[in-house]
């Protein structure tokens, strides 16, 4: 399980009159099997999301995912790290289920046997073989999200950080997302407004105006932002 | 049934036909296509193209449906050339068109986006001394192919939008929201795709 090294990190959006600082001073070392990040909008967990990726260099400070820092070996730690949005059409690149999955196997330049055979065990997994050359934007939002994770994982990376992956999605939906991340075997930092889904969470960072205020197991880190917020 | 020429699954000799060949027929149908200068030759393709539809597959139904994108650009010339010169050169321009993309639609009905970027992938490679990126090309045409049902639904997205708040049919009130749902999106998957390891 890769050791996640946030080291006093500051970051701001835009210049001048313009630029906006959406995470303050964070320091935080993670090495726990199920992280939940919560915090209300704006409060800078989204951000702290996209650090651990490389998506977003901070301004200030340093992050590594198992001691290869994200500004300078940015593809070594993409391998390492999968992301998952919010929204998945945003995520999905290709028209069918089955060109997407296989699209993140492309840089690895397998053979088509492989890449085929692959691609129908993550789709058999995640039961979208059944909707193998589906166009994408026809699927509910449970099933684009679940190609959007099934996209993923089939590239195998070691820690899963998912931003919100049921706020689009109606109870069922939701559920049916929070049963599959609970049975994945990877490490997962899990982005979220829905509380729920942090139940027997390892650890959970609660962020509040930038700043990281509380991190602590799931229940007591849940009870702090509840009285945070109320 | 894929309205907006997405691929449809199949088995058809279409279907199986290698990407590479149909792009290259298209392109070849394309270019023969100005000597397509009578009434008569307009139909008797019309007729051929119907049936290529129905070798793969597809009714004539799904042949006219590819052009309903087209139905006011295909309004305004049909008015030019029959203003201009007469409605024989009316139907044949208007006819040549709606062939064209009839036939490049049948190409994206019966071939995975995946077949048609790496065709195209391949046909680019040797424009790489002269700093084409071939795989680029590729990402682009597939992006650009799933960007048509996203787009097409901000575009309803918005104009609900509109009609609910009870505005009329302002061209800037739906322009400007569409562009930027569009950038957002843009943005979006820019992202994506280098979280996926495409940079």
């Amino acid at each position: 399980m890769p050791i996640i090294d946030i080291h006093d990190v500051t970051h701001a959006y835009g210049q001048g009159r313009m630029r906006r600082t959406v995470l303050r001073d964070v320091s935080v070392r993670l090495d726990e099997h199920r992280i939940g990040v919560i915090g209300a909008n704006g409060s800078g967990k989204s951000t702290f999301a996209r650090l651990l990726n490389g998506l977003v260099i901070p301004s200030r400070g340093e992050v590594s995912i198992g001691g290869l820092s994200t500004e300078r070996d940015a593809r070594a730690v993409r391998k390492l790290v999968g992301f998952c949005f919010t929204d998945p059409d945003a995520q999905i690149v290709m028209p069918t289920v089955q060109e997407d999955i296989a699209f993140t196997l492309k840089p690895m330049k397998l053979g088509k046997a492989e890449v085929a055979e692959r691609v129908d065990a993550i789709m058999r997994r995640f039961g979208l073989h059944e909707h193998a050359d589906h166009p994408a934007h026809l699927l509910s939002g449970g099933q684009k999200q679940l190609l959007a994770l099934a996209s993923v994982l089939i590239s195998d990376p070691q820690l899963l950080v998912m931003d919100e992956p049921t706020t689009l999605l109606d109870l069922r939906n939701a559920q049916m997302i929070s049963e599959v991340i609970a049975g994945l075997e990877h490490q997962v930092v899990l982005v979220t407004h829905h509380l729920e889904l942090l139940e027997g969470f390892d650890r959970v960072l609660v962020f509040d105006e930038s700043r990281l205020v509380c991190e602590a197991a799931a229940p007591v880190a849940v009870r702090f932002y509840r009285e945070l917020m109320a | 049934m894929s309205e907006l020429g997405l691929y449809v699954p199949g088995n058809s000799i279409i279907h199986r036909m290698p990407a590479w060949l149909k792009l290259l027929a298209l392109i070849m149908l394309g270019v023969g296509s100005v000597f397509l200068s009578s009434v008569a030759a307009v139909l008797i393709s019309a007729i051929l193209v119907v049936l290529l539809y129905a070798l793969a597959g597809f009714r004539p139904a799904t042949a006219l449906r590819q052009l309903r994108p087209l139905l006011w650009f295909l309004v305004f010339i049909v008015i030019v050339q029959i203003w201009t010169k007469s409605w024989q050169s009316a139907v044949t321009v208007a006819g040549v068109i709606c062939l064209l993309v009839m036939l490049a639609a049948l190409v994206t009905l019966t071939t995975r986006t995946s077949a048609l970027a790496d065709a195209v992938v391949t046909a680019c490679r040797p424009l790489k001394p002269f700093g084409v990126d071939p795989e680029r090309v590729g990402l682009l045409l597939a992006l650009g192919i799933r960007a048509v049902p996203i787009v097409s639904g901000f575009a309803h997205q918005v104009r609900d939008a509109q009609r609910a708040r009870g505005l009329g049919a302002s061209p800037r009130a739906f322009a400007a929201p569409l562009l930027v749902r569009a950038l957002r999106h843009a943005d979006a998957v820019g992202d994506a795709l280098v979280a996926r390891g495409f940079e």
